[in-house]
């Protein structure tokens, strides 16, 4: 590709004078964010891996030991990390899914909307996006909640062998679905936003030829429009995946980790800022990280897609 | 475009009140609980028996008991998040630009980091920061979370603008080159009018990431001079402690879930305009 692009090989001096002057530009431009991202999060990670190795409790500081791995001997030896893990996998799985399908929809809605209507899908479409968490976790809990007077339970008791008081937040399977509600609904304007984005790339020439060759919508949907979203959809579901793999805020409004509800970083969470134990919560959340890491290695993997190859690609 | 039979308008209607149902059914289900009394919380009836205007006048009255945990959150939330937002859209559309088109060693690590940064769990990066800002002084500032919030900003501008860039054509600005432009010329005729949406639909990513922050805010600010919105929230625990602070907090997410639906209703015009020109390309 390269090669057609520059026809008449430069003398081979200059060309590496020009890349000189090009990575130094690069950095020049790229530098101030790369420095910034480094700053913040830099000392922070090498100190919990740091802290990860040590006995080390707030409570009694005086005791601090260096351990080696055994914080993540005890973890990985816990039925509860592996339970809050379950959790974790279960909550991200099911909502990028939902987000997927729902957000799909919703951006062929502000694509295809007519004019008149466009503008309002659009907004109500990214109000949810909008709203804070804790405030959409507040909604959603005040809904379903008994104990505040939640008015789901009255318009749901027409279904037969519904429980007019179900407690929603009394037991695992009831909190997850109000919280998996409570995520997808707050964030399938983040997929929907990037998904249109991608739908606008698509050429209207290429899927106007595959209708006048016969195509049906599915097959135009599956053999043009998809796949000229590639990029758009993976950038979407990756970072959907890793934020949701994250998840905190609505569980912390909700449950706050009650009845097996405790997600990964609730249990890292819980355990320094909670229970104070720095070294165990430490390695929690590395532990996370390196989950996150290789989930984020096997989409890119998997999509195939190289947002670094530039104009070469 | 063609005429619209009947059965596709009301297609069209039909989908378009469905996903306003979705999207607003739970704002209007905090708004009415912010409008019951204190006695019909209880009612478990989505409209209020009774209607009042207390709940309001507890967060925003200067008599009221909360308007001093309020009103600067909501001063701190909006400066705090324009401020990153700003900072992190400038900087990532430099690097999103050089990484997209330069060649240079070291932008695949750049790529990775801005990855690896946003996957570190926030609640592993806030307990170190807390003990380092307070040591610097940053502790419960302004800058003390505008500098976090950029780690939070950064690698998603990064990432979306670099996707974003690599679909303009390449050869656009080579052609405006050789039309005799300077590079400089050549970067601000052709690729800032089509890259113009992509930034401003980073920016608009970016604030609302920064206004919904959580965790930052309720670790590394102590008082009303830095704590933002989603903090001061749940810090509210009700107007005395026989009360249930229902109404109160749901009065209070609707006072700051009106400058962000301001926010989306000047700017989606031109976020998607703009998406659309830019997919002229082809």
């Amino acid at each position: 590709m390269r090669a057609d692009k520059e026809p008449g090989a430069k003398p081979k001096k200059r060309r590496s004078d020009r890349a000189r002057a090009e990575a130094r530009l690069g950095w020049m431009l790229a530098g101030p964010a790369f420095g910034i991202m480094l700053l913040v999060t830099l000392y922070p990670i090498v100190q919990a891996l740091w802290d990860s190795l040590f006995s080390l409790r707030l409570t009694a500081p005086d005791d601090r030991e260096f351990i080696w791995f055994r914080n993540y001997q005890v973890i990985l030896g816990d039925p509860a990390f592996w339970q809050s893990m379950g959790v974790t996998l279960f909550i991200t799985v099911v909502t990028v899914l939902l987000e997927l399908i729902i957000g799909f929809g919703f951006a062929l809605v502000m694509h295809r909307a007519i004019k008149k209507l466009r503008g309002f899908a659009r907004t109500a479409i990214l109000v949810p996006y909008g709203i804070i968490t804790v405030v959409s976790a507040f909604a959603f809990f005040y809904a379903f909640d008994i104990n505040s007077g939640g008015y789901v339970n009255s318009w749901l008791s027409w279904i037969p062998g519904f429980d007019e008081n179900l407690n929603w937040f009394a037991y695992q399977g009831t909190s997850l679905t109000v919280i998996i509600l409570s995520e997808v609904w707050k964030t399938t304007p983040f997929i929907s936003l990037l998904l249109l984005s991608g739908l606008a790339q698509v050429p209207g020439d290429l899927e106007e030829a595959a209708k006048v060759d016969g195509a049906t919508g599915w097959e135009v949907l599956r053999r043009v429009i998809l796949p000229n979203m590639k990029a758009a959809i993976m950038v979407a579901v990756l970072f959907r995946t890793l934020e949701a793999f994250r998840i905190f805020d609505n569980i912390f409004i909700m449950t706050a980790g009650a009845n097996d509800t405790e997600a990964l970083s609730l249990l890292a969470y819980n355990t320094s800022i909670g229970r104070l134990e720095i070294g165990l919560g430490s390695a929690i959340s590395v532990l996370l990280f390196l989950s996150v890491l290789i989930i984020a290695g096997i989409f890119i993997k998997g999509f195939k897609v190289d947002l670094s190859a530039g104009r070469n690609s | 475009m063609r005429a619209m039979t009947w059965p596709q308008r009301i297609m069209w209607l039909v989908i378009i009140a469905v996903v306003l149902v979705w999207s607003l059914f739970p704002v209007f289900s905090i708004l009415m609980t912010s409008f019951k009394t204190q006695a019909g919380l209880f009612s478990g009836t989505l409209l209020p028996t009774e209607w009042t205007l207390d709940n309001y006048a507890t967060i925003l009255a200067p008599g009221g008991s909360a308007p001093d945990l309020f009103l600067p959150a909501l001063r701190n939330s909006i400066g705090i998040s324009l401020i990153a937002t700003f900072v992190a859209v400038v900087l990532a559309t430099l690097c999103a630009y050089a990484i997209a088109r330069l060649d240079f060693p070291g932008k695949r690590i750049i790529l990775t980091t801005a990855l690896a940064v946003s996957v570190f769990p926030i609640v592993s990066i806030v307990t170190p920061l807390f003990n380092l800002w307070r040591v610097v002084g940053l502790y419960d500032t302004w800058l003390g979370l505008i500098i976090p919030y950029l780690s939070l900003t950064l690698p998603i501008s990064i990432w979306t603008l670099a996707a974003f860039f690599r679909q303009i054509p390449w050869e656009l600005e080579q052609a405006a080159q050789v039309d005799g432009a300077t590079p400089f010329e050549a970067f601000r005729k052709t690729v800032v009018p089509l890259a113009a949406p992509g930034v401003f639909t980073t920016a608009i990513i970016a604030f609302f990431i920064a206004w919904n922050d959580f965790v930052y805010g309720i670790s590394l600010t102590s008082t009303d001079a830095a704590r933002p919105v989603p903090a001061a929230l749940s810090f509210f625990t009700g107007a005395s402690q026989f009360e249930e602070p229902t109404g109160a907090i749901s009065a209070a997410a609707i006072v700051v879930t009106i400058p962000i639906v301001i926010v989306v209703v000047i700017f989606q015009r031109r976020i998607v305009s703009g998406l659309t020109q830019g997919a002229v390309k082809g």
